[in-house]
């Protein structure tokens, strides 16, 4: 519970401005707490006075956390590839893994992997534990999460990381509920605390607004899923050894209720968007289908993927796997070029961790510009088009 | 069929802004709204009450003015509503959520079929309709984007997927989370609007549910927010100058590393 030390407020109202949910409000000099509170501690740190603590029930269940050891990464393989966030993800597990001094380990579950789990250990894994058959040919939640809760029970590590994809965001909930485990979603920062393990897993809450901090105090293992393209892979290093472990599957595991008929690709090869290091995002600001054309154009001349706000998926120019913000997908490619996007916040939640932004719009005051490294004012259609062949020109020499 | 939509209540994030001078959140005048993402999976279940018969339930927990979105979801053709409320849900997270839920469903009784949207906008776990299967021991398939078929013996639907899209067939009892393609949600009816008006909420506290106090609230949740902070600001507006053939020059010699 949020506890109001009444002395010490001076009912300044700056805990009002910094709470995202409302729920604090300044009556007769006080502040007081509503129902809405989440008790996310935003206000807490805002307090001059020190006048706000939350004041934590205890845990009833302590789990002996030092049973738990080593840290795992969920690697995600469909359609014969392994996902590039699997690899990015070994990157950070082996920072971690090294600071607790403890096994990296690599869970790959599909069919026909082949050499994946070689390249798992070229790309960090000290152990696969490897669960092949034809049956996890196609990913379901029943299938897949029996495969990893129960390695889990087994051989309890502290903390198991996925990837923030379709399948990660999907199965690891259900995961890690069975397991009673805390889960953090969508994380872009990764950290241990060396002398208690604890996984410092910070991700944006509100839409982007904030970031948040959180820990699994009094359980274990430590779930997060982080989105891709944050993290880094380390280079392949073939002179590195591992050891691949086949999981033994029970054929109770391989049930599932939920079958799958068919699973189809989209026919436009680069509609994974999370996975491009180049995005051009086309907005309201082209006006027409048509007009829109330009945004493929340029995306064409850098090799890049094409990307929308909002808008323009709902206005049907483009398809919702393209949509980028809030309500779609968050991309953090290595360079995004916005052109006739405003920025309103729930676009820019899902932009804002690009390493490189470039924001062209005929309106200077566009919120875009806030974010963008380059910017540029001016009509699309002058400016695009120009775009394009500089761009052309300079790769041909 | 008995169908159960979980619904929430949330800041409507249009509204939510970032001072960029003070770099903190603006919230004046921020409505509370139902989650955009739930007025879908009301959508939905409305409709396959008119295709199959039944009734559709809507649950929420939340704080007592979260009544106003169950209202709504009864004036879109929910027929009943059942609000979890209780200060010791204060501090919930997914885990404690997942759990409080399924002790109301259970507490509603028999079910074939529960929707959720497929997060919360405020939150954007997406875990919670996950974590409420699993804890009602039944499966589910996240994401769904169109109901192909429906039958009271099996659905066949569309389940969006990174690269595009699965086919799925399953039987009840499941939980499904939507996604905004699934549907177009109706406007309330003035009809409906009355009803709602005039619905009587069932409203139940942790001791009604019968939930353990030790898996509810901050007590029961394995995580716990421990900082919040700005994110890193992204540096100074950086407009480029000049005629836009000069201007077209500098970003590409800017861009030179990604050519």
């Amino acid at each position: 519970m949020l506890i109001v030390d009444n002395d010490q407020c001076t009912g300044c109202g700056v805990c009002e401005d910094n709470c995202a949910f409302g729920a604090i409000e300044v009556v007769d000099g006080l502040a007081v707490v509503a129902e809405t509170c989440t008790l996310c501690g935003a206000c807490v740190d805002t307090c001059e006075f020190e006048a706000l603590t939350i004041e934590g029930a205890e845990k009833s269940v302590q789990v002996d956390l030092d049973s738990w050891s080593g840290i795992w990464v969920y690697c995600e393989f469909r359609g014969g590839n392994l996902a590039t966030v699997a690899l990015e993800l070994l990157g950070v597990g082996r920072k971690l893994a090294d600071a607790r001094g403890v096994k990296l380990v690599a869970v790959l579950i599909g069919s026909g992997t082949g050499d994946s789990a070689d390249r798992l250990i070229g790309h960090g894994a000290d152990i696969v534990y490897r669960a092949d058959d034809p049956v996890l040919h196609f990913f379901t939640d029943e299938t897949y999460g029996a495969v990893l809760t129960d390695l889990i029970r087994r051989e309890k590590p502290e903390v198991v990381l996925a990837g923030a994809t379709a399948i990660g965001r999907s199965f690891f909930p259900g995961v890690a509920n069975a397991l009673g485990a805390g889960l953090t979603a969508d994380c872009t920062q990764l950290a241990i605390r060396a002398d208690d393990g604890a996984l410092l897993q910070t991700r944006p809450a509100f839409g982007g607004n904030i970031m948040a901090t959180i820990e699994c105090p009094g359980s274990r293992p430590q779930m997060s899923t982080v989105r891709p393209n944050v993290m880094k892979e380390l280079e392949f290093d073939s002179t590195l050894s591992g050891q691949i472990i086949d999981v033994k599957l029970d054929p109770a595991m391989l049930k599932s209720k939920v079958r799958v008929l068919e699973s189809v690709v989209s026919e436009n090869d680069d509609v994974n968007i999370q996975e491009a290091d180049i995005l051009v995002g086309g907005g309201r600001g082209l006006d027409s289908e048509k007009g829109f054309a330009l945004i493929r154009d340029l995306a064409k001349s850098l090799d890049g993927s094409v990307s929308a706000s909002r808008a323009v998926v709902d206005a049907g120019w483009i398809g919702y796997p393209h949509q980028v913000g809030q309500t779609g997908k968050t991309v953090a490619p290595k360079l995004y070029i916005a052109c006739g996007i405003s920025g309103a916040i729930q676009h820019v939640a899902g932009m804002q961790s690009s390493e490189t932004i470039v924001a062209i719009n005929r309106d200077e005051n566009a919120p875009i510009f806030n974010v963008a490294d380059f910017g540029i004012v001016g009509d699309l259609f002058e400016v695009l088009p120009k775009l394009i062949s500089k761009i052309e020109e300079q790769r041909k020499s | 069929m008995k169908i159960v939509v979980c619904i929430k209540q949330v800041p409507d994030a249009k509204d939510v802004r970032l001072d960029p001078v003070t770099n903190t959140l603006a919230r004046e005048g921020v409505q509370s709204i139902m989650n955009p993402y739930d007025q879908h999976a009301v959508e939905e279940a409305v409709r396959l009450k008119e295709e199959l018969g039944g009734t559709v339930t809507v649950l929420s927990m939340g704080p007592p003015q979260a009544e106003d979105v169950l209202r709504q979801a009864i004036s879109c053709g929910a027929d009943n509503a059942v609000l979890v409320s209780d200060r010791a849900f204060a501090g919930a997270d997914t885990w404690a959520t997942s759990y409080t839920l399924a002790k109301a469903v259970q507490k509603i009784g028999d079910f074939d079929l529960i929707l959720c949207g497929k997060q919360a906008i405020d939150g954007d776990t997406a875990q919670v309709g996950p974590g409420l299967a699993i804890q009602l021991d039944i499966p589910f398939v996240t994401c769904i984007q169109k109901i192909r078929e429906a039958t009271d013996k099996e659905l066949v639907m569309e389940r969006m997927m990174d690269d595009g899209y699965d086919v799925l067939a399953a039987g009840y009892p499941i939980l499904l989370t939507v996604v905004k393609d699934i549907n177009n949600p109706r406007v309330p009816s003035l009809k409906g609007k009355m009803r709602a008006k005039k619905t009587e909420i069932l409203v139940l506290s942790a001791a009604d549910v019968g939930a353990d106090p030790a898996k509810i609230g901050l007590a029961g949740s394995p995580t716990q927010v421990v900082n919040v902070f700005p994110p890193p600001p992204r540096g100074e507006r950086a407009l480029l100058t000049g005629s836009i053939d000069e201007q077209v020059e500098q970003l590409v010699e800017k861009l030179a590393v990604y050519l």
